[in-house]
C-alpha cells in the first residue's frame, strides 16, 4: 500500500525526531509501531497522514495517495466534539464530505461498535471506553483504506483495554483494513500485531522487526514467546544505548 | 438544592443586612439627605417618580443592547477573520488594543460630532467599551481550538468554512459566553457614560441623564433610586447572561 523511503524528521529546535525510517506496509496488514516515549512514532503516523511534512526522505504510494477521508486516524485521546452527540461525532466525517445517507451509515456503525443505544449521548455522559469506542466508529465510518492509531487504548484500564484490542481487531478483519497501530506496551503490540516495528529511542530509527500473529488468546504459547521475545529486544536495545 | 438555596439565600441576606446597617447608620448620625439619603427615602423617591424612572431604565437598556449586540457581531466577525488569516491577525489586533486603551470619554465628543444623532453615537460609544472582552475571548477560543480536532477536519478535507462553523466557533462558545457576561455588565457602563457625555435628554432620556438632573436639583434620594435602578439592571443582565451561559454548554459536562 505504502513505503517510507529514508524518511528523517528534524524540528525547528534541532531536535532530530525520526532518522532514516525506511519501511513498507502491505494491503491488510496490522503493523504495530513499537517504541519507548519520544521515540517518533507518533511523528511517523502523522507524516503517513499527512499532517506532517518529513525534512528528508519520501513517501510512495502503490495506488496514489489516499484522498480525503480514505485514512482513518484514531488518536490517544477519544477528542470527540464535546457538543455534538455520539452519532453526530460519527457522522462528522460523512458530513463534512455532504454524504445524503450520513446518519444511517453512522447508525449502522455504533451499533457494530456496541453503542446502537448511545446514538444520543454527549460525549460527556459516557466512559472512557465508549468514547473511544465512538472515536474507533468515526475513523471506520467511512470506510478508509488506511486506518491509523496513536496510542489509543493507552489511557484505559486493563479490562477495556483488552476488549478493545478483540473488538478491533474484529472490525479491521472485517473490512480488510490496512491499520498502523503506535504503542509502546509490548504486550499490546504482540497481541495486535501481524508485523511488529521496533523503534530505537530518539531519534527513532528502525531496530527489528518481528512477525506476528493478531488476536492469539493471552495465555497462549506462541503469544507469550513473542511477548518475551520482544522483551528481549528492548533489552538488548536498552544495553546498546 | 442546597446550592441553589445559598446562591439565592446569601446574597439577599447580605443585601438586607446591608441596607439594615444603612439605615441604622443614618438614623443615628443624622447625615443631612442632600448627603446620603436613608433607603427609605430612596424608596419614597422610586414611589414618587417610578413611571418616569422605568421609562429612563428602558431608554438606557436599548443602548445597552444595541451596543452589546453591536459588540457581538463585531467582536465575533472581527475574531474569525483573526483565526482565519495570520494577516488579517496582525492588521486587526493593534486595532482592537487601541480600542481597549482609549477612554471612551476622550473619543465621545468626536464620535458624536462624526455620527450627529445622539442615540446612534451612544450606542457606538458604549459598543466600543463593550467590544474587548467578547472579542479578546472569542479570539482565545478560536486559538484553544484542540489539535487533533483541527487535524481531524484537515483529514477528512473540511473546507475553511465547515472549519470555522463546525468546530472552531462551537469549540469557542465557552470562552465567548465568558466575553459576552463581561461585555453584558460593561455596555451598561458604556451605555451610561455615553448618555453623560452626550447630555442626551427630553423624553428618550436614560438613567444617566436622570441622575444628573436630579444632583442639579439636589434630589440626592431620587439619584440614588436611578442608581439603584442601575445596579439591578447590571445584576439582571449578568444573571441572564450567566443563565444563558448555563443552559448552552450544560450538554458539554
Amino acid at each position: 500500500m505504502l513505503h517510507v523511503h529514508g524518511l528523517a524528521r528534524r524540528f525547528d529546535t534541532g531536535t532530530v525526531a525520526l532518522s532514516g525510517i525506511d519501511i513498507g506496509v502491505g494491503a491488510g496488514d496490522f503493523l504495530v509501531l513499537l517504541g519507548p516515549s519520544g521515540c517518533g512514532k507518533s511523528t511517523l503516523l502523522r507524516m503517513i497522514a499527512g499532517l506532517d511534512k518529513p525534512t528528508e526522505g519520501r513517501i510512495d504510494w502503490t495506488a496514489g495517495r489516499p484522498a480525503p477521508g480514505e485514512i482513518g486516524f484514531v488518536f490517544q485521546e477519544a477528542t470527540l466534539m464535546p457538543w455534538e452527540t455520539a452519532l453526530r461525532n460519527v457522522s462528522l466525517p460523512l458530513r463534512l464530505r455532504g454524504a445524503p445517507d450520513a446518519d444511517a451509515r453512522a447508525r449502522k456503525m455504533l451499533a457494530q461498535v456496541g453503542l446502537g443505544e448511545f446514538a444520543g449521548a454527549r460525549p460527556a455522559t459516557l466512559s472512557g471506553g465508549m468514547r473511544m469506542r465512538v472515536s474507533i466508529a468515526r475513523a471506520l465510518v467511512s470506510e478508509p483504506k488506511l486506518l491509523l492509531m496513536d496510542e489509543p487504548f493507552a489511557a484505559l484500564d486493563e479490562f477495556t483495554r483488552h476488549r478493545l484490542q478483540d473488538e478491533l481487531l474484529e472490525l479491521t478483519r472485517a473490512r480488510g483494513c490496512t491499520t498502523v497501530f503506535v504503542t509502546h506496551s509490548l504486550y499490546e503490540a504482540a497481541y495486535l500485531g501481524s508485523r511488529i516495528v521496533l523503534m530505537t529511542p530518539r531519534p527513532g530509527r528502525i531496530a527489528a522487526e518481528f512477525p506476528g500473529q493478531p488476536g492469539h488468546d493471552r495465555l497462549d504459547a506462541g503469544y507469550l514467546a513473542r511477548v518475551g521475545e520482544l522483551t528481549r529486544a528492548l533489552r538488548d536495545l536498552q544495553l546498546a544505548a | 438544592m442546597r446550592r441553589l438555596s445559598a446562591g439565592w439565600w446569601a446574597p439577599l441576606i447580605s443585601f438586607m443586612v446591608a441596607l439594615g446597617l444603612w439605615q441604622a447608620a443614618v438614623m443615628l448620625t443624622l447625615v443631612p439627605p442632600y448627603i446620603v439619603p436613608e433607603p427609605l427615602a430612596i424608596i419614597q423617591a422610586f414611589a414618587a417618580d417610578w413611571p418616569g424612572l422605568l421609562r429612563a431604565l428602558v431608554a438606557t437598556l436599548t443602548v445597552t443592547f444595541a451596543a452589546l449586540l453591536a459588540a457581538v457581531i463585531l467582536g465575533v466577525a472581527l475574531a474569525c477573520g483573526m483565526a482565519a488569516s495570520r494577516w488579517a491577525r496582525a492588521a486587526i489586533e493593534p486595532w482592537a488594543v487601541i480600542l481597549q486603551v482609549t477612554p471612551v470619554v476622550a473619543i465621545a465628543p468626536l464620535i458624536i460630532v462624526w455620527i450627529g444623532d445622539p442615540f446612534t453615537a451612544m450606542v457606538v460609544c458604549a459598543t466600543v467599551v463593550a467590544f474587548f472582552p467578547v472579542f479578546s475571548n472569542t479570539v482565545s477560543g478560536l486559538a484553544a481550538t484542540p489539535a487533533d480536532l483541527l487535524d481531524l477536519f484537515r483529514l477528512n478535507g473540511a473546507s475553511p468554512l465547515q472549519e470555522i462553523l463546525w468546530l472552531r466557533l462551537p469549540a469557542a462558545l465557552p470562552y465567548f459566553l465568558a466575553g459576552l457576561r463581561v461585555s453584558g455588565g460593561l455596555a451598561l457602563v458604556g451605555a451610561v457614560v455615553a448618555e453623560f457625555v452626550t447630555g442626551a435628554g427630553g423624553v428618550a432620556s436614560g438613567l444617566a441623564f436622570r441622575i444628573l438632573e436630579a444632583g442639579y436639583r439636589l434630589q440626592v434620594p431620587r439619584m440614588f433610586a436611578a442608581l439603584a435602578l442601575l445596579s439591578a439592571a447590571g445584576l439582571a443582565i449578568n444573571a441572564v447572561l450567566g443563565l444563558v451561559s448555563r443552559r448552552l454548554l450544560a450538554s458539554r459536562t
